[in-house]
C-alpha cells in the first residue's frame, strides 16, 4: 500500500527515533510498551558498565598476572557477555521492527493497543507461543549453544596441560591448533588415520545394520510363516537390552584368551563345516580383526531398530501394487527392487541419516569394547578410536590437550552440518508446510 | 504341466526351508550372547569369561555380593535419581514446545525449527572441554545436578521435533471445534491435544529414562568419585581391570538392569514405529 508523504515521514520517525529503545514506541503513543523497553535498554547499559565492559577486556586479554588472574574464569565471564550481547541486540533488533510495524498500523489507522492492559492482553495472546517454548529454548542455550560457544574460543588458545589456570595464564593462539591438526605432522597423521577410520567405521556399520534390518523385515513379513511373533520378540531384544551391557559382554566374549569366540565359536564352526579350520583369531591385539570385530557387534546391536521401522513400512503397502507386478512377470527380486526398497528409503531416509550420525558419534561402541585400541597411533588416540573417543582420550588422559581437542569438536560439527545440509537439501526434509 | 507345478513346489520348499534357516541362525546368534551373560550371573566360583557351559555349581551368590561387597546399590539408586528427573524435565519441555511449534504460527517458527535441526546434529557430548570447564567454574564435578542438566538440554532439539511431528498428525478439528465453545490456550493443550499425544509421550519418557542407564562418556568424565558413579560407570569397573575381573558379579548387575528396561521396552514397543515414522518423516 502506497502512503501519503504525511505518513513515510511519520514512520521514518517512529524508526529513527527507536535507535534508542522506548522513544520511537513514546512516539506512537505505546507510553507503556515504551517504559519497558527502555527499562530493558538502561538495564543493558547498567550491566556493560559494571560487569560487561570488563568481561570483554578480560576476554581479549585472558588475564595478565599469572596465579592472580584465573583465564577460564575470564573466557567463560566474556563468553557469557557475548551471548548476553547477542540476546540484546535480537532485543534491539526487534525494537526498532515493532516502532515501524506500529507506525504503520498508525498510518493505516488501524487500531493500536495503547494502555497497559491492552499491551499485557496482547502479549498474552500472541505470546503464548514464546511462553511454551521458552524453557526449551533456556535449557537448550545454556546445555548446548553455550558450551558449543566456549569450545569456539577455547580452540583458538593454548589450553593444556602445560597451562592449567589458575597457577599459569592461557593465551589466544590464532589459528595454531587448527594449522597443527593439518600440518603438523604429530598431529595431522594421527588426525588423518582417525578420520578415515570414522569414515569407514560409519558407513560400513551404519549400512550393515540397515542392511540386515530391511532383510531380516521382508523375510519374516512372509505370510506363511509360524511363529512370527516369537521370533519378533527375539530379534528386538538387542534393542530392549541396553547397549552398554552388551557392548560389555562381546568385549568378553572376544577376548583373545579366554573369550567364547574363540573358545567355543569358533571351534563349533570348524565341527560343524567340513575343510574349514580357523584357529584362534587375535580379535583384541590385531587393529584389524578389532575393527572388524566392532562392526559386526554394530550390526547386531543396530539392525532392530532398523527392522521394526521397516516392518511398519512393508505392512503399509498395498498388496495390489505386489500383485499387478507379478501379472506383468516381476520376480521376487524385481518386485523388491522395484516396489519394497524404494518405498522404504523415501519413508525412512532421515531416520537413516540419523543412524548414519549416531554412529559417527558412537562413543560406546568404540570405547566400551576396547577402550579404542589396540596400539596406539600418536598423539594419544589407540588404533581403533574415532574422533569422538580421541576427543574423549585428549581431554581425560594424563596429559590433556584440551585446546586440540576443541578443535576436533568444531571439525565434527561442521563436518557433520555440512554433509546433513546436503543430504537433507537433497531428499528435502526441508521443506516445511507453511 | 507337472514338471512346472513339481519345480514350482521345489522352489516353494526351498524359499521356506532357507527362510526358517535364517530365521534360527539368526535368533541363535543373537541369544547366545545374552544368555551366555545371563548363565554367568549364576555360577558359583572365579570365572573369567563368559561361555556355554551348564556343567558349574549354580548359586545366587552373586546378587548377595553386588550389594554387600561393591557399591553397585548406591549406582543403582544414583541412576534412578538421575533417570526420573532427566525423564521428568525433558519430557515437559519437549512436550510444551512440540505442541507449540505443531499448532501455533508465530514470528520465528519456521527460523526456530531450522535452528532445532541444525543445533540436533551437533554432537553435543563432544563438547567436553567446554562442559569441563563449565563444572570447574560453577563447582559441578562429581555432581549429579549437572550432568542432569545436559542430559536434558543435550536432548531436547531432537527430541522437540519428534513430539511436533507426532502433533502434527493429531488433527486439528478438535482444537478448532473447542476453540469456538470458547476454550483457552491452556484447556485446548491440556485437555484435548495432550491426551491423544500419549503413546509419543509414553515413548519419549522412556527414551528420556533409558538414558542415563547407558550414557558413559559424560557421566565417567564429570562423576569423579566412586560413590556417585552411574550403573554404566561402576559395571563398566568390573571389567576394565585386567588384574581384577569381577565377570559373574558384572554379569549379575547386568540382569538387574536389563530385565526391568526390556519389560518397560516390550509394553511401549508398539508405539515406537508410529512414533518414529511421524517424526521422521513429516517436516
Amino acid at each position: 500500500m502506497e502512503h501519503t508523504e504525511d505518513g513515510k515521514k511519520r514512520i521514518r520517525t517512529a524508526t529513527w527515533l527507536s535507535v534508542i529503545p522506548g522513544i520511537g514506541q513514546f512516539y506512537n503513543k505505546q507510553t507503556f510498551k515504551g517504559v519497558v523497553f527502555l527499562a530493558i535498554f538502561a538495564l543493558f547499559i547498567y550491566e556493560m558498565i559494571v560487569f560487561g565492559f570488563e568481561a570483554f577486556t578480560g576476554m581479549v586479554t585472558l588475564g595478565l598476572t599469572p596465579g592472580e588472574d584465573h583465564s577460564l574464569f575470564l573466557l567463560i565471564e566474556g563468553s557469557l557477555q557475548f551471548l548476553l550481547t547477542v540476546i540484546f541486540l535480537l532485543f534491539y533488533a526487534i525494537n526498532i521492527y515493532d516502532a515501524k510495524k506500529v507506525a504503520i498500523r498508525i498510518v493505516q489507522e488501524k487500531k493500536i493497543n495503547k494502555t497497559a492492559k491492552d499491551t499485557l492482553k496482547n502479549v498474552y495472546h500472541n505470546g503464548f507461543p514464546y511462553l511454551f517454548t521458552i524453557p526449551a529454548y533456556l535449557v537448550m542455550i545454556f546445555a548446548i549453544i553455550f558450551p558449543v560457544l566456549v569450545t569456539i574460543f577455547i580452540s583458538f588458545t593454548n589450553y593444556d596441560f602445560y597451562h592449567i589456570p589458575p597457577a599459569s595464564l592461557i593465551d589466544w593462539v590464532g589459528f595454531d591448533n587448527f594449522i597443527n591438526m593439518f600440518f603438523l605432522s604429530s598431529y595431522r597423521d594421527t588426525f588423518i588415520a582417525v578420520l578415515g577410520w570414522t569414515i569407514i567405521w560409519t558407513l560400513s556399520a551404519t549400512t550393515l545394520q540397515i542392511a540386515i534390518g530391511i532383510f531380516t523385515a521382508v523375510v519374516l513379513n512372509q505370510k506363511f510363516i509360524k511363529f512370527k511373533r516369537l521370533f519378533g520378540i527375539i530379534f528386538l531384544l538387542p534393542w530392549a537390552v541396553p547397549a552398554f551391557i552388551t557392548i560389555m559382554s562381546f568385549s568378553n566374549m572376544f577376548n583373545d584368551s579366554l573369550g567364547a569366540i574363540n573358545t567355543q565359536v569358533i571351534p563349533f564352526i570348524n565341527s560343524l563345516i567340513p575343510f574349514i579350520d580357523l584357529g584362534s583369531l587375535p580379535w583384541k591385539t590385531d587393529p584389524f580383526f578389532t575393527k572388524i570385530a566392532i562392526i559386526l557387534v554394530q550390526g547386531w546391536l543396530g539392525f532392530p531398530y532398523i527392522y521394526v521401522l521397516v516392518s511398519g513400512i512393508l505392512q503399509s503397502i498395498p498388496e495390489e501394487q505386489y500383485e499387478s507386478a507379478k501379472i506383468d512377470g516381476a520376480g521376487p527380486i524385481g518386485r523388491f527392487r522395484h516396489i519394497t526398497l524404494p518405498t522404504i528409503l523415501m519413508i525412512a531416509a532421515p531416520v537413516f541419516i540419523t543412524q548414519y550420525t549416531f554412529n559417527l558419534n558412537n562413543f560406546n561402541m568404540i570405547y566400551l569394547f576396547n577402550e579404542g585400541g589396540p596400539g596406539s597411533i600418536g598423539a594419544g588416540a589407540g588404533s581403533t578410536d574415532i574422533l569422538i573417543s580421541w576427543i574423549f582420550k585428549l581431554t581425560t588422559g594424563t596429559s590433556p590437550q584440551y585446546s586440540i581437542a576443541a578443535a576436533v569438536t568444531l571439525f565434527i560439527s561442521i563436518f557433520v552440518i555440512a554433509i546433513a545440509l546436503v543430504v537433507f537439501k537433497k531428499t528435502k526434509a526441508f521443506e516445511m508446510e507453511d | 504341466m507337472s514338471n512346472l507345478l513339481r519345480s514350482q513346489k521345489s522352489s516353494r520348499f526351498f524359499t521356506k526351508f532357507f527362510t526358517y534357516a535364517f530365521l534360527l541362525l539368526l535368533s541363535v546368534i543373537i541369544l547366545y550372547p545374552l544368555l551366555i551373560t545371563a548363565s554367568s550371573a549364576f555360577k558359583a566360583g572365579n570365572i573369567s569369561a563368559f561361555d556355554l557351559n551348564f556343567d558349574a555349581t549354580w548359586t545366587l551368590d552373586n546378587f548377595s555380593r553386588l550389594f554387600t561387597e561393591t557399591l553397585y546399590g548406591e549406582w543403582y539408586i544414583n541412576t534412578l535419581v538421575i533417570a526420573f528427573v532427566t525423564m521428568f524435565v525433558q519430557v515437559t519441555l519437549i512436550t510444551l514446545a512440540g505442541y507449540t511449534f505443531s499448532r501455533y504460527r508465530f514470528i520465528g517458527r519456521k527460523k526456530s525449527l531450522m535452528f532445532f535441526l541444525l543445533v540436533q546434529m551437533i554432537p553435543t557430548t563432544a563438547t567436553l572441554v567446554a562442559f569441563y570447564v563449565m563444572a570447574l567454574l560453577l563447582g559441578a564435578l562429581d555432581q549429579s545436578w549437572f550432568l542432569i542438566f545436559l542430559y536434558i538440554g543435550g536432548g531436547i532439539p531432537m527430541n522437540t521435533w519428534l513430539m511436533k511431528g507426532y502433533f502434527d498428525t493429531i488433527p486439528y478439528d478438535l482444537d478448532e471445534s473447542a476453540k469456538l465453545d470458547g476454550a483457552g490456550h491452556f484447556r485446548i493443550f491440556a485437555q484435548i491435544v495432550l491426551p491423544m499425544a500419549k503413546p509419543m509421550i509414553a515413548v519419549q519418557a522412556l527414551w528420556a529414562f533409558m538414558t542415563p542407564f547407558g550414557e558413559y562418556m559424560l557421566a565417567r568424565f564429570l562423576l569423579r568419585s566412586p560413590e556417585n558413579y552411574t550403573v554404566a560407570i561402576g559395571l563398566h569397573t568390573f571389567i576394565s581391570n585386567p588384574q581384577e575381573q569381577k565377570v559373574a558379579l558384572f554379569a549379575a548387575g547386568a540382569i538387574l538392569i536389563a530385565i526391568p528396561i526390556s519389560i518397560l521396552f516390550f509394553m511401549l514397543q508398539k508405539n515406537f514405529v508410529s512414533g518414529l515414522t511421524a517424526g521422521g518423516t513429516k517436516g
